[in-house]
Order: structure tokens, then sequence, then C-alpha cells
């Protein structure tokens, strides 16, 4: 694979597949905030 | 009798007569390393021991980077096996409250865009002529990260260690010179006067203890590759959310953290050999390090300031230059920038929350590079 294509594959699969990530992993963190929500008696545990 | 005192002599000058002309200059910048540390305070747990360690390889006939040196016995323990990097990752999992990151999830996406400085930093050391696996050595120094990018270096480009470990912790160090003018330069004062409110603390211990579980199963499965690196961090995570290993805890934030980065920073002070350091290619990772710094920035702030759009002006773009690993002093130039322009502003556990996304993110990063390289058949 010559340099250009290495390159230019790095930079829109590593750019995007970061970024999908980590909106996946947000997405399931606002899930997981939803399942499990704060409650007041949490303070000082 | 004479013959026999000559030589005995000549043991004792043999040092000197070794001497290249590259060690001289090394042991120097051991020495500046040294004074960066002890009279700057720029990462002394790291400059310190790597100083030294540059000063001890570059004394000729010492060989303790030889078969059997003890600087090669620790080498080869923890670099080549990449364990002190991961080693260090526990207690930086055990180090991080993961809070103010998980009261916005939103602010994940910014720990992403602060980690575009890698990839475009690699397209850039491509172009200048790298190999292919040194430009990912060379990228990663803008993960901002430095266990994520001596892991990286030492197991894709051993010779490109000693000057991507400096650059990155050098730069990590200057971030709060690097950042303010990008970030002045990119956003308005309007902008930057946004006033985002106090952080409320709404997350429960049961979204923290599963935030380390479900991080490095999602994240393992989608970037295998990084799991060593994701892994750790989650675990020592996971060890301080669950409470329930307070002694594990504390040893892997404390005594392990502290003897691996002994270890860490002597071995790395260790591969500064003269002959090999200070060559031009030293000096392009240098710049290209340095750029990728400041792309991270660039991206993170641009990146803040479509959220700001899409969330109707509530979001203070200053806070995407926080999407970096350097914590906390990420995170406290955004802090300190937002004041500048609004005395009443506190974006500090805004930009924590950033901050912290910038640690996953650049460790998320490093894993899908790994993978993708995996995938193309490089590595």
């Amino acid at each position: 694979m010559d340099n250009w294509t290495f390159g230019i594959t790095m930079v829109v699969v590593g750019m995007g597949g970061t970024i999908l990530t980590m909106w996946v992993l947000s997405l399931l963190m606002g899930l997981l905030r939803k399942a499990f929500p704060y409650k007041k008696e949490e303070e000082g545990k | 009798m004479l013959e026999a005192i000559g030589n005995g002599l000549y043991g004792l000058i043999a040092g000197f007569t070794g001497l290249h002309w590259s060690n001289p200059v090394m042991i120097g910048l051991g020495c500046l390393l040294l004074y960066l540390a002890i009279k700057k305070d720029i990462e002394p747990l790291l400059l310190l021991p790597i100083g030294f360690g540059c000063i001890l390889v570059n004394i000729p006939l010492a060989g303790l980077m030889e078969e059997e040196g003890f600087l090669r016995t620790i080498y080869d323990a923890g670099i080549a096996t990449e364990l002190f990097p991961l080693f260090i990752f526990i207690g930086i999992g055990a180090m991080t409250d993961f809070g103010p990151l998980l009261e916005n999830p939103r602010i994940f996406l910014l720990g992403a865009a602060g980690q575009f400085g890698i990839f475009l930093t690699l397209a850039l050391a491509l172009a200048l002529g790298f190999s292919k696996l040194d430009a990912v050595a060379i990228g990663v120094i803008g993960a901002c990260d430095g266990p994520t990018a001596i892991y990286v270096s030492s197991k894709y480009a051993p010779h490109l260690l000693s000057a991507v470990s400096v650059a990155a912790y050098s730069y990590m160090s200057l971030v709060p010179i690097i950042q303010p003018p990008i970030m002045k330069f990119l956003t308005t004062e309007e902008e930057r006067k946004i006033s985002m409110g106090a952080v409320k603390k709404t997350v429960s211990k049961t979204t923290k203890i599963l935030f380390p579980l479900i991080v490095t199963v999602v994240g393992g499965l989608i970037a295998p590759q990084g799991l060593p690196l994701l892994g750790t961090i989650m675990l020592g995570n996971l060890m301080r959310e669950s409470g329930v290993v307070s002694r594990l805890t504390k040893a892997s934030e404390n005594e392990i953290a502290n003897i691996v980065t002994l270890l860490l920073g002597i071995s790395i002070g260790a591969t500064m050999d003269g002959k090999n350091f200070l060559t031009p290619q030293t000096l392009m990772v240098l710049g290209l390090g340095f750029i990728a710094i400041c792309l991270d920035t660039v991206c993170g702030v641009m990146f803040g300031k479509l959220l700001k759009v899409l969330s109707g002006g509530k979001i203070n773009p200053l806070i995407g230059a926080a999407g970096i690993s350097a914590y906390p002093m990420a995170a406290r130039v955004a802090q300190r920038e937002g004041q500048k322009y609004n005395p009443k502003n506190f974006l500090l556990m805004h930009a924590m929350g950033a901050n912290t996304g910038g640690q996953v993110g650049s460790v998320m990063a490093a894993a899908v590079m790994l993978s993708v390289l995996k995938g193309m058949g490089i590595i």
C-alpha cells in the first residue's frame, strides 16, 4: 500500500472511528444515567 | 613494570578517549532536562529520571545499555514488554474521577475531537518521508499522553522511543503556553464569555461503577488492539469507584505508579544515546510533535464551536481545548482563559469533563489506530 492511500485511510477511518466510538460511549453513558438515576441518599456513602 | 603502570593509567583515561562528540552534547541535554525538572518544575517526576538516564548512557565504556547492563535489564523488563506504561495506566485510572464527564456525556465528543491531531500529524509525517510505523509513532505524540506514546512507539518504532517520549512529556507540560494563543485566535470574545453554570452532582454510584466495564467491553470489541491500554486504565478506575479495594487503589496511585515512573523515566533516558539521538530525524519528530499538540487544540476548539451551535449557545468553545489528555493542565487553561473574559464564569468542572474525555479519547484513538493498522495488515 502506498503512503498516500495509507495516510488518507488513517485520517478518515482513524478520526471517524474515534469519534464514532466516543459517540457510542456517550449514548451508552446517557442510557446508564437514565437506568440508574442519582438518588439523594447516595450522598455521604 | 612500566608498561603495566602505563596500561593501568590508560584504564583511567579510557572513558575520556572513548568519548564521541555526541556524548558531551547529550550530557548537556541531560543536564538541561534536570534543570527544567528541578528549577522550572516541568514534569519533574519524569524529566528528572530521564535526564539522569540520558547522562548515564552517554558515559562511554560503562556498558549500561549493553547486554546485562542494569539499564538494559530495566528496559527489557518494562519497556520492551510494554508493561511499564500499562502499570502507569492502572494508576491513572485509579486517580481519575470521570464524574464531570458522566454529568454531560456529550462532552465525550470533545475528547474525540482533541485527538484529531494524531491522525493529521501522522499524514504530515508520511508526507515528510517517514515510514508508515514511524509516522504512527510520531502521530501518537498528539495523544498528549505519555504512557500511550511510549506504548505505541516502543512496540512499533523503538528507535524513535526517546524522541517521542521526550516530545510527549515536554509538550504536555507546555500546554499552558501552547494553547491560549490558539484558543484566542479561534474564538470570539462573545464565545469566550459564555457561562456554563454549575455542574450538578447527578451521577449515581452504579453508573460510575458500570462506566469502566462498559468502556472496556465496547471499546475492546471495536478496537481490540488497544485493549491493554483501555483495560488497564479502566481497571484502575473500577477499583477506585467500587470502593472495596482501597488498598489496591492507593497502591496503584502511589507506590506502584511511583516505582514504575522511576523505572520508566530512567530507561527512556537510557535510550538517548548520542549517536542515535542527535539526528535530523529527532528534530523533525520534536517539530511534528509540537504541530500535533497545536492541531489537537485547533480541532478541539472548532468542535467546541460546533457543539456551541448545536446546543443553542450553551457550551463555551474554550472547553474544547481541554479535550486532550494533559490532565488537569488543559482544564485549568480553559478555566483561566474563560475567567479572563468573564470573571464570574467557572468553566473548571466542565473543562475537567472534557479533559477526562480526552483521557478516554486518547486511549480510544490509539486503540482505533492500532486496530485499523491490524486490519490493513500493517502490523
